[in-house]
């Protein structure tokens, strides 16, 4: 499985010993999300919450499909939504 | 840019890169549901009847925080006419996250938490019977201390509203009252500040307003002991009204039918459920119809308005403008409920920068109000008040032009977003540009005017999509969408079906489906029905034509793909296809059910590429400095769209925006009362724009296309809303001399100001 770099928003840092971008293993963002869950428990909370995930800038709001490879730049970010 | 100058770069995998021109998309037809609502034909929330009908009405608290000891409702069961009394107990009981939520604003259970919270409801044959029985419901309180402010509600001593809201992202040593917390950003915003010849730093405020629909919240419910239910109701999203209806009244979803019917504005306020459960609740106990019409009283004190906010705001500036550091804190009141959507303060507040160091703080604070709701770009709009308030103060103490700093400062493709991941291609320069080339930003002022200029960003949304379009023997179209037409987005769809199809814009009928007929949709929020629903037709349509494609072929004896579509027309693809006649579209369609059977597409999916959205507005303002009055000038706005699908539109879109703005701005609050009562509840007191307060508001189309969508269309429903705050604030200001920081700009604040003096 590759690894991917996955950036937190700063808030975040608190689950993961500080680190704002830390390293999981997964080829979606659906196992990206349960890897971050399974690495640092407290993610999960927020995971649950609801995020988005950018890769390459694109935002994907609720996708747990989507390829993630270790070239890309992946964000975690909370869920949009709007008006 | 124009779309045939761009090239599809990395990321436009659904852009249609080789499309040089348009036949239909950006033409300006007909509306197709003008005629019905000019002419009374188009059937509204309140316009919904049914056979046995009863009238529903609501108890409400006058108490901004009350424990409610005991609930008597015999005298108003007694009361000729009265037919069903429901309170919390009639609900689905063990719910849990927003559902609770949900219900607990729909209907108290053991607090009324604000001035309007519903506490039981009646069913009468008549509107004026349940209207008296409310008043024969006796329900007994015992007073709680309140807090409306959101910076006194964050103090430690203010009353707590539910000591079990707050989640784990909140630190340490906060009053129970701040229930969720945000923190993002890069670089080193000290090491920036340092770098900076000038910090410039203030704090403003914003109070609550609401959407403003002229469309009160309206529905008829029925639904019978057999757990079978239908509801018509004036919607945003009729999926997620048959979704929070079922489970507030533990039914199972897919008995619940609910039909949106047309819809008298939205904009993000009837994106949830507050009557809808009620009405289907007093059917069930009844069983007859039920029908429940808010009154605009009800409207104001018990539907979302949006959230009030405060705001610190930091920024660092060398003397050519150039920003070194910008950092925000915003602290937002969302009622009585968590969900104040204080992250998207933080992350749309310094988007249209490229910015080094730059850090993002939110708090989403609960107090004794009604429970905030979507409003056009939830968050931004007072995030770029405060953030481009500042702008304009530094512009006007360094000499620098407030549209060269920020083209200085701008966001471009690839620059880092100051919420973090890298833009694709984007808007943000385009439409400073075009605000600088505009003849507004070089006309000169009158005395006692101001010039204000200000910016905005949304990120604009995709979301689950059905779309279905049939064909008809005639060669006409139907095209079913889920997403209730908020903005003119039949024609938009319309329009989109033509470009595909070849068929004439006027041969194609665009419905609302409800939610038996039709795949799951999200609501119509985020900007995104012209993105989402508008990719989703065009795919639905694209899948008719192959099958068109395929039929002529069969026809032609020749294999399918050596037919192709153009001008509403199957023809060979090459001179080795064969040489045969264009074949109509309506000539397919005429046998289509002796040749295969009916022809259809559809598309169903979670399109993600919605594309994030710039603005820049232009406003000038004249201030009468004896009266504290103000009056807007001249106003222009600039946004990109990606591709304006149909133009009337979204220059109505914009000028939508700019016209919520200059409420918001100048007139709109929600004023409270010692006693915690809503002290405006009727537009009398509550005061929207009306026309004679507008000028006319100039609309200018930027477009440079989404590579998310085949078209290259960006949402335009939102951005519009998100500069007007901080446009109108900063022309104030200029005006008056003296720097505005709280909004609104009423005549009062605006003396206020004058007589203490300072900078602008």
């Amino acid at each position: 499985m590759p690894k991917v770099q996955v950036h937190l928003w700063s808030a975040l840092r608190r689950h993961t010993d500080g680190k704002d971008v830390v390293e999981v293993e997964a080829s979606t963002t659906g196992e990206m999300l349960r890897a971050l869950e399974q690495a640092y428990p407290g993610l999960a909370a927020p995971i649950e919450a609801g995020v988005s995930v950018a890769i390459d800038g694109r935002i994907y709001a609720t996708s747990l499909t989507e390829p993630v490879a270790p070239e890309q730049e992946i964000y975690l970010m909370q869920r949009l939504k709007g008006g | 840019m124009a779309l045939d100058e761009y090239k599809p770069q990395s990321g436009g995998a659904e852009l249609d890169g080789e499309r040089k021109s348009f036949d239909y998309v950006g033409t300006r037809p007909e509306r197709p549901d003008g005629l019905d609502k000019v002419t009374g034909r188009a059937k509204f929330g309140a316009d919904a009847h049914a056979p046995g009908m009863l009238f529903g009405a609501v108890v409400r608290s006058p108490h901004a925080h009350a424990r409610i000891l005991r609930i008597d409702t015999s005298k108003a069961e007694a009361l000729d006419g009265v037919k069903a009394i429901v309170t919390r107990a009639d609900f689905a009981t063990g719910l849990t996250g927003e559902f609770a939520n949900v219900l607990e604003n729909v209907m108290a259970g053991e607090k009324a938490l604000y001035d309007g919270h519903a506490v039981a409801a009646v069913a009468a044959t008549s509107a004026l019977a349940a209207r008296d029985a409310v008043k024969l419901i006796e329900v007994e309180y015992e007073v709680l201390p309140h807090v409306t402010d959101v910076d006194a509600a964050m103090a430690p001593d203010a009353p707590v509203i539910n000591d079990s809201y707050a989640d784990a992202s909140v630190p340490e040593g906060f009053n129970a009252n701040v229930v969720r917390y945000h923190e993002s950003g890069h670089g080193d915003v000290e090491a920036g500040f340092a770098e900076a010849d000038m910090v410039f730093e203030d704090t403003f405020k914003t109070e609550a307003t609401h959407q403003g629909y002229i469309e009160p919240h309206a529905c008829l419910g029925s639904l019978g002991n057999d757990g079978k239910g239908e509801l018509w109701c004036c919607t945003q999203g009729h999926w997620y009204a048959q979704k929070y209806c079922a489970a507030l009244l533990g039914l199972e979803t897919s008995q619940l039918r609910v039909t949106a019917s047309e819809i008298g504005g939205g904009f993000g306020g009837k994106t949830t459920v507050f009557i809808e459960p009620v009405a289907l609740a007093l059917s069930r106990k009844a069983n007859r119809p039920v029908k429940l019409v808010m009154s605009r009283s009800e409207v104001l004190r018990a539907t979302g308005p949006t959230s009030s906010a405060s705001m610190d705001i930091k920024i660092g500036f060398k003397t050519d403008g150039t920003i070194t550091a910008a950092e925000g804190t915003f602290r937002l009141q969302g009622g009585a409920f968590p969900g104040a959507p204080m992250e998207f303060s933080a992350m749309c507040a310094f988007a249209c920068y490229d910015l080094k160091n730059v850090r993002q703080v939110g708090y989403d604070v609960v107090a004794n109000r009604p429970k905030q709701a979507a409003y056009r770009a939830p968050g931004a709009p007072m995030a770029a008040f405060a953030v481009e308030s500042v702008i304009d103060m530094a512009c006007n103490k360094m000499g620098l032009d407030p549209i060269e700093v920020r083209l200085k400062n701008a966001a471009r493709d690839g620059s880092k977003a100051s919420y973090g991941p890298r833009f694709d291609q984007i808007g943000m320069v385009a439409t400073l540009e075009a605000a600088k080339a505009h003849p507004h930003y070089a006309a000169p002022l009158e005395p006692g005017q101001g010039r204000g200029v200000a910016s905005g960003f949304w990120f604009n949304h995709g979301g689950e999509t059905s779309v279905s379009l049939a064909l008809s023997e005639d060669g006409t179209a139907q095209v079913s969408v889920g997403t209730p037409d908020i903005g003119g987005s039949r024609a938009s769809m319309a329009l989109m079906a033509a470009e595909v199809l070849g068929i004439p814009y006027e041969n194609i009928r665009v419905t609302i489906a409800d939610t038996a007929t039709l795949g799951y949709n999200d609501v119509s929020h985020g900007s995104r029905v012209t993105y989402a629903s508008g990719l989703a037709t065009i795919k639905a349509a694209r899948a008719a034509v192959e099958k068109l494609c395929q039929r002529a072929a069969a026809k032609w004896g020749i294999p399918e793909d050596a037919v192709k579509w153009e001008n509403g027309c199957a023809v060979p693809s090459g001179p080795n296809a064969g040489d045969f006649d264009p074949m109509p579209l309506a000539d397919i369609t005429a046998t289509m059910g002796q040749t295969g059977g009916p022809i259809s597409g559809h598309f169903e999916a979670t399109p993600e590429g919605a594309g994030v959205s710039f603005g820049t507005h232009i406003v000038d303002a004249e201030v009468d400095p004896e009266t504290g009055a103000t009056k807007i000038v001249r106003y222009t706005v600039v946004q990109d769209a990606g591709k304006a699908v149909h133009p009337t539109y979204v220059e109505g879109q914009y000028q939508g925006g700019a016209a919520q703005g200059i409420g918001w701005a100048l007139n709109e609050e929600y004023i409270y009362g010692e006693d915690g009562r809503l002290q405006n509840t009727v537009f009398l007191d509550y005061r929207i724009p009306v026309a004679s307060d507008l000028p006319m508001i100039d609309a200018v189309i930027v477009e440079v296309p989404n590579p998310g969508h085949p078209f290259g269309v960006r949402g335009v429903g939102e951005t519009g809303i998100v500069p007007p705050l901080a446009a109108i604030a900063n022309a104030v200001s200029n005006a008056a001399g003296v720097r505005l920081k709280s909004l609104p700009m009423s005549p009062p604040k605006i003396l206020e100001a004058l007589e203490a003096g300072g900078d602008a």
